[in-house]
């Protein structure tokens, strides 16, 4: 388990703004009525995009927006480790990657550099223009070692390439996400060796089918009507 | 050739992201071709399909697809059905979802509405992890498009009324437990749930639910199109089909690549990552089926197959085909002991033999790393190890403890000489180098 605690400093009040507010009804009416709970992750989400992180005068309103105790929205708060509950970089929040996948394949010296270009590990830079944390797989271990900078993968990552990805964020600019040795997706590197066969996409495959394999000599009336 | 699958044969054409992932290129591909010949047979048909073709679940756990969708009720109720795709896609070496997420969506989209019509749902909810933010990006466009096209909604082209939410967590590999992703679905935190009852008589808002892996559900289509016994053909019996397989750690180009089951271990290595680094007398060790399963030597490795039932033969799992490659330039003590702190940092808090258990394996694995430890630790750890397997409510507390059990199985000589050349030349004082394990 991971201990996750409200920042002590906390702003007076939240508000949303007009299109974060618009994008939260959004996510509500996905949930059957009466289940707006349902959409207590996607919004405190949205918050976050808005500010940052996650405040507590926040949660306050999401509870009463939801309908929900108060409890229950700083216990989701608190247990999903993507939320912050501290102020983050206003340039960059740089999640490290450090399980063994890409621990194997070097992620170690990224967090290095981490630590040498913005200091210590979960705070604010003392500019305040990075936070740095080291995270659990993200799903991307194919292409290790990698990181997540404002929510967008950045991939086949070197101790070298990586300190150029951050001043070039320091500096203002927005790096394209991806692979840093411009590998093709998951491809192995220097190109796909599988999937070149051209009949695959000359449209041949969107041809009609005749006839369903297997299909019943007579397929029988549906079930039960569409509603 | 490169490995056993042809190009022919591949379901997920766009693997690489080389083409369009929208509507347009994915019909092209053949994507959508057929659905509204497969919607007029009846759900019965489909199961019965999809049990011929032998596909079992591509999330780890390899239950049969087909046989799962008929424990839904025959009937509607009430209480309506529900589909959840599970895209919560977090084992450590996985990274197979997500190319599909992003580069061929509208195969899982038309899995969606196949597998809806076979459980008789009109609501399908698909929960991706949150920080796949771009993949959700792409997702919600082709989602989009379908709606667009009239392929999936109310009063769609194939008659069936469907409706398809996209949703997301916050960072929490537990929501990868089928309850546990029902209780964040729901709005809560994500603390698995006990069984029973089970997901098909009361999953999300009580209602019956099916849940299923991305992969499974993306498979779907084609297998309907092209015929269970062309899917069948691929593999040895009980293991069929064609599989993601993502290899990463110490291979010179590791990937992502759709092969048959039962595909030789040894061959997917050498064939589509250019082999192990420096070469295959260089392998010490592999995971073969993401972070959960135990690891096998390099003498395994030769005679492995990709599939269910070569692997547990070897006391693993195939997983979800997530091979982790070691090579002797690795520190296997410390690969297993940052998966312990994985276990650690993911456990949800709900059981206490994996809540005070993954913590307590953790630090005495840090200490096996650097062989600050007594001999005696090795028993105490297999032994509470095996106190946290199978104590817990959901899977979790056994995936921490097989990393480990698989170290001490094959390298507990390596950890037995850390320990004992941590101790040369100390003088050995009772109680002085065992810092207590809290």
């Amino acid at each position: 388990m991971s201990v996750r605690r409200l920042s002590p400093n906390q702003p007076a009040s939240f508000a949303f703004q007009p299109e974060t507010l618009e994008k939260a009804k959004w996510w509500i009416a996905k949930f059957p009525q009466g289940r707006q709970q349902s959409a207590v992750i996607p919004i405190l989400w949205l918050i976050q995009k808005q500010d940052g992180w996650v405040s507590e005068p926040a949660i306050r309103l999401v509870a009463e927006m939801l309908g929900m105790a108060r409890i229950r929205v700083l216990e989701v708060a608190t247990f999903y480790t993507m939320f912050m509950l501290e102020p983050v970089g206003s340039v960059a929040l740089v999640q490290v990657c450090g399980t063994t996948p890409c621990q194997l394949r070097g992620s170690e010296s990224l967090m290095a550099v981490c630590k040498r270009k913005i200091g210590a590990k979960d705070h604010l830079s003392a500019d305040g223009k990075f936070t740095w944390q080291e995270v659990e797989c993200l799903g991307a271990c194919a292409n290790a070692p990698m990181a997540a900078i404002n929510d967008y993968y950045y991939e086949d990552l070197t101790p070298e390439s990586f300190e150029a990805l951050l001043d070039d964020f320091a500096a203002g600019k927005a790096p394209a996400p991806g692979s840093a040795v411009k590998r093709q997706g998951s491809a192995p590197e220097g190109g796909a060796l599988t999937l070149s066969d051209p009949a695959l996409y000359d449209g041949s495959a969107a041809k009609p089918l005749k006839k369903i394999p297997n299909a019943a000599p007579k397929a029988t009336a549906k079930a039960e009507p569409t509603a | 050739m490169v490995g056993i699958l042809e190009d022919k044969d591949r379901i997920f054409t766009n693997l690489y992201g080389l083409h369009d992932f929208g509507l347009e290129g994915a019909k092209r591909r053949g994507a959508w071709n057929g659905v509204r010949e497969i919607l007029s047979q009846t759900p019965e048909w489909i199961c019965d399909q999809v049990k011929n073709s032998g596909l079992r679940g591509r999330g780890g756990a390899g239950f049969g697809t087909g046989l799962k969708w008929t424990f839904m009720p025959k009937q509607e109720s009430e209480r309506p059905h529900f589909l959840v795709v599970n895209a919560d896609e977090s084992e450590p070496g996985t990274c197979k979802d997500r190319e599909i997420l992003r580069n061929d969506p509208h195969l899982l989209i038309e899995g969606c509405l196949i597998a809806s019509y076979a459980i008789r749902a009109h609501a399908c909810y698909i929960y991706i992890r949150g920080e796949y933010v771009f993949e959700r990006e792409r997702l919600e466009a082709a989602i989009k498009q379908a709606y667009e096209a009239r392929l999936i909604g109310k009063d769609n082209v194939h008659g069936w009324d469907f409706e398809l939410y996209v949703t997301h967590g916050g960072g929490a590999y537990i929501c990868g437990d089928e309850t546990a992703l029902m209780e964040s679905l729901e709005g809560k935190k994500g603390q698995p749930r006990l069984k029973p009852p089970f997901p098909a008589g009361a999953g999300i808002y009580g209602c019956p639910t099916t849940i299923n892996n991305v992969e499974t559900i993306a498979t779907v289509g084609s297998i309907l199109r092209r015929g269970a016994e062309w899917f069948a053909g691929f593999g040895r019996p009980n293991n069929t089909g064609t599989k993601l397989m993502a290899i990463s750690g110490h291979v010179n180009r590791p990937c992502v690549v759709e092969e048959t089951m039962s595909i030789p271990l040894r061959q997917l290595l050498e064939e589509h990552c250019g082999g192990i680094r420096g070469g295959w007398g260089n392998l010490k060790a592999i995971i073969p089926g993401g972070s959960s399963v135990p690891m096998i030597t390099a003498e395994m490795a030769e005679t492995a197959l990709m599939d269910f039932d070569s692997l547990r033969e070897m006391r693993s799992g195939l997983g979800t085909a997530a091979v982790i490659v070691m090579d002797k330039d690795a520190d296997i003590v410390k690969s297993i002991a940052r998966l312990s702190y994985f276990y650690k940092h993911e456990s949800c808090g709900q059981c206490t033999p994996c809540r005070e258990g993954t913590g307590w394996m953790w630090r005495v694995m840090e200490r096996m790393v650097t062989g600050e430890a007594d001999m005696a630790e090795i028993d105490m750890l297999l032994d509470v190890a095996s106190q946290v397997e199978g104590h817990t409510i959901c899977g979790l507390g056994d995936a921490a403890a097989w990393p480990i059990q698989g170290l001490f199985r094959h390298f507990r000589h390596e950890v037995e000489d850390r320990i004992t050349q941590y101790r040369a030349g100390r003088p050995h004082v009772q109680g002085a180098t065992l810092v207590a394990a809290e």
